[in-house]
């Protein structure tokens, strides 16, 4: 018998440690060599070791830290004024200096202004677009819940045509649709991202479906309505939170990519993608600041997000992190 | 606890020992099984679960571990196989052979010497044929196939396609093929009838009486009395006694008040409950497990573990056993 | 009163059912027990008595009437793993809150200890959880209870400790009681009537 595939072996044992975790990996420390009592001193010192830096508190204050830089991003880039857009040109293509950190572009603008107003856009972009897909994904999901087969049916149809479409083309052709620009953009970004999460909650509304305690409460007499907000709902809030911030870079690096190519804002508008492309354009002329800062500032912001939507999982569902 | 002494010669691995004098194959001893994991707020505690567990199993007997589901008896299988979780801390000694099982050793030993039978095709990797998985020797894998009535054929389906009887019986052939020294059975009989259940220990007592050490983990304590040499009572995670299957025939014969209680709790003994609940593992009591419901508890079985004693034959962690 | 299916047949997949025109009753007051060997069918006779499957034909009738689909049912079953059949979510009081509010009095004598009712599932073990399924299941309502392997899964003492407390409200109360086990011994333990479910069908 082959242990190597042994991951239903843990599944099964954590089932037997009353909901000790789920067990992933080779279990190697299973009994170290010469095991007896100094194998449990050492034991023991491990467990000291892990226990100082204690996953779910490093995730907490992660967390906050996360939220308050990009807090402080939206709120700078609403306080900034205008001083920075406005074209300057005695001040054009500067290198950083302690004036303007990340320079200046041809026209004599601040890069830093532009790139922090440009990261607020980013993250409007982002939140009205998770806003509006976690609305749709809990329609669904309550439609999947409430068991009206055609309706769930006629869901499932729709969140298969739009995921089968190529994402970037059917955000193009979207956003041009709605009349480019700022409202074909949010549109075209709404559109396309609302079926990841929302195939998410259905999956897993169809999985609590099929529990046995489901069942039992519509024997002990709760209407179908009662069984969705007591049991189902609040059962898919760590999954929807998720979702929803992990669904947030992907938004965002689709508005600036889109407004990359030419599809998204106005030219003026201090937008990532725009800023970056422009600094195309410069690039060879050896300003690299134009492009470098703002291109940082961009991944930096989606992985702070991303590592925000892992804090959140782990913060959710401890059991993930019993390792 | 008994005090077998193990020569030098039975260390060694390769062995061809018949069914003759009896060598003790696997000993564990004092064995504790904790699991960490968050509690309320931002605590991080361990959760015993099992604790100073002492067992050994002799070449040509089955024995069986005993004990409700959800108790933590298959963690014993899954220390012994060394396939816990990663957040689970182990302590205690399990020797196999007379050496410490270390985890070198344990894995050039699973799989061959020792040998694992699971509760249910679910264990086997849903995408690969039976017979490859199984072992890469094909001639083995055929050889252990004809001895449980396999056609060859069968090791060609993949887990799904196989029928529960199949199963049972795959899942056999596929602990003989290494030739093992010890098997070590989880739960092999849930879901199955009585006649199917009964053709399941009737292969686990060939393999004992050809010589092989069997570690049967169940819930079924009826089932396991018709089989097994000796018994293994688990009780909040540890073995209060190993008795003789055929002490089982009596109450009287039994020594642990928590055998007793089991005892006259079968319906055809009596259906007699005894009144208290098994700790939680989180809360388990001071000093012996048992004290807080056990009838002959004396003034310091709340402070101190019972010692593991052996009376008629039979092991048995307490004070006041008789 | 009468529990009773009528030539109920039913089946998982259309080519083989697992009953085919059956007729089973059970009155009110009666304690009976079915036996045979797992798989046949008992646990999908359970649950078409519980009105958890619908029979594909033929009818299951209480008292006379078709068996209510909405609504507390007064046929209420206890499922073998009991820690599937509450919300692991949940404390244990809101569990037993999501039936009806027994007073100290019930609670004491079905063995649920007060402190229990704040604790989370993990932090009890099967037979505890499954006290307060059994608990939950004997609202004031019920008529009559289905165990399907309901100690199963659990030690002896438990198992015994368990029965102990179901008897004697089954019989307070003049419930119907069905057992379904695959054990001999327990079954002429707990009921009046032994039914091996081969007999049934065969019949």
């Amino acid at each position: 018998m082959h242990i190597e595939g042994g991951s239903h072996a843990h599944a099964h044992a954590v089932e037997h440690a009353a909901g000790a975790g789920a067990g992933v990996g080779a279990g190697e420390l299973a009994l170290g060599p010469g095991v007896g009592p100094d194998a449990v001193i050492g034991a023991g010192r491990r467990f000291a070791l892990l226990g100082n830096i204690n996953r779910r508190k490093l995730a907490a204050i992660l967390t906050v830290i996360i939220l308050a830089i990009i807090l402080t991003v939206s709120v700078a880039g609403v306080l900034l004024g205008d001083k920075g857009l406005t074209a300057d040109f005695s001040q054009k293509a500067l290198a950083p200096s302690r004036e303007h950190p990340f320079g200046t572009d041809l026209l004599g603008r601040d890069v830093a202004t532009r790139t922090i107003k440009g990261l607020a856009l980013s993250l409007f972009v982002g939140v009205s677009a998770s806003a509006v897909s976690a609305v749709l994904a809990v329609i669904v999901g309550v439609c999947a819940a409430l068991g009206r087969g055609w309706l769930d049916h006629a869901v499932n149809w729709l969140i298969d045509l739009t995921m089968g479409i190529p994402h970037t083309i059917l955000l193009i052709l979207i956003s041009i649709a709605a009349g480019r620009g700022w409202r074909g953009l949010l549109i075209g970004v709404i559109v396309t991202h609302w079926t990841g999460l929302a195939r998410i909650i259905r999956a897993e509304v169809l999985q609590l479906r099929s529990q046995h305690y489901i069942a039992v409460a519509g024997k002990l007499g709760r209407s179908r309505w009662w069984v969705m907000t007591r049991h189902i709902l609040p059962h898919l809030v760590p999954q929807f939170l998720v979702g929803l911030i992990l669904l947030f870079p992907h938004a965002i690096m689709h508005e600036s990519g889109l407004t990359f190519l030419g599809f998204g804002m106005p030219p003026e508008q201090p937008a990532i993608g725009i800023i970056l492309s422009e600094a195309m354009r410069s690039l060879s002329s050896g300003m690299w600041w134009l492009a470098f800062f703002p291109g940082l500032a961009l991944v930096i912001l989606v992985l702070l997000i991303d590592k925000l939507g892992e804090c959140v999982k782990l913060l959710f569902n401890p059991h993930s992190a019993q390792e | 606890m008994s005090d077998v002494n193990i020569g030098p010669a039975v260390g060694a691995e390769v062995s061809s020992e018949g069914p003759g004098t009896p060598i003790e194959v696997l000993r564990v001893e004092g064995l504790e099984v904790a699991f960490s994991r968050y509690g309320k707020g931002w605590s991080r505690d361990r959760l015993k679960v099992i604790s100073n567990l002492n067992l050994t199993v002799r070449s040509g007997e089955i024995v069986a571990v005993a004990g409700s589901s959800g108790s933590g008896k298959s963690l014993l299988a899954h220390a012994v196989l060394g396939i816990l979780p990663r957040n689970a801390h182990t302590s205690g000694r399990i020797n196999f052979m007379g050496k410490a099982l270390t985890p070198a050793r344990l894995k050039k030993l699973r799989g061959t010497r020792i040998a694992f039978v699971p509760q249910s095709v679910e264990y086997l990797d849903p995408l690969m044929r039976v017979g490859r998985q199984i072992s890469p020797d094909r001639q083995a894998v055929l050889a252990a196939f004809e001895r449980y009535r396999l056609d060859p054929s069968v090791a060609e389906l993949y887990p799904h396609q196989l029928s529960g009887g199949m199963a049972r019986r795959v899942l056999v052939a596929s602990a003989v093929v290494g030739d093992p020294q010890l098997i070590v059975a989880d739960e092999p009989t849930p879901g199955m009838s009585k006649e199917l259940a009964d053709k399941a220990m009737k292969h686990f007592r060939d393999l004992a009486d050809a010589g092989v050490a069997v570690l049967l983990i169940t819930h079924d304590i009826d089932l396991a009395l018709g089989y097994a040499d000796r018994v293994a009572v688990f009780y909040a995670g540890t073995t209060v006694e190993t008795a003789p299957a055929d002490d089982f025939d009596a109450r009287e014969r039994l020594r642990h008040p928590w055998s007793q209680a089991l005892w006259q709790a079968i319906p055809a003994n009596g259906f007699q409950p005894t009144p208290g609940h098994q700790p939680y593992a989180g809360r388990l009591p001071q000093g012996c497990l048992y004290a807080p419901r056990c009838p002959r508890k004396g003034h310091d079985c709340g402070h101190h573990a019972p010692p593991t004693v052996t009376i008629r034959g039979g092991e048995v962690s307490c004070c006041y056993a008789s | 009163m009468h529990l009773s299916a009528q030539n109920v047949s039913f089946g998982y997949r259309r080519e083989r059912r697992v009953l085919n025109g059956l007729d089973f009753c059970i009155r009110a007051g009666e304690r009976v027990a079915l036996t045979g060997p797992s798989g046949c069918g008992k646990s999908t006779l359970s649950q078409l008595l519980a009105g958890y499957l619908r029979p594909q034909s033929g009818q299951v009738t209480l008292g006379g009437d078709a068996l209510p689909h909405a609504g507390y049912s007064p046929v209420q079953l206890i499922y073998q793993h009991p820690e599937r059949a509450i919300n692991p979510r949940w404390r244990l009081r809101r569990t037993l809150h999501e039936s009806w509010h027994p007073d100290a009095q019930f609670l004491d004598t079905m063995g649920i200890a007060p402190e229990w009712l704040e604790r989370y599932p993990v932090e009890l073990s099967g037979g505890e959880i499954q006290r307060f399924c059994i608990a939950r299941a004997l609202a004031p309502q019920t008529r009559f209870l289905i165990a399907d392997e309901m100690t199963t899964m659990l030690d002896m003492v438990t198992q015994a400790q368990i029965w102990e407390c179901v008897l004697e409200q089954v019989t307070a109360r003049g419930l119907g009681l069905l057992v379904v086990t695959h054990s001999e011994g327990l079954a002429r333990r707990t009921c009046d009537r032994v039914v091996d479910f081969r007999e049934l069908t065969a019949g």
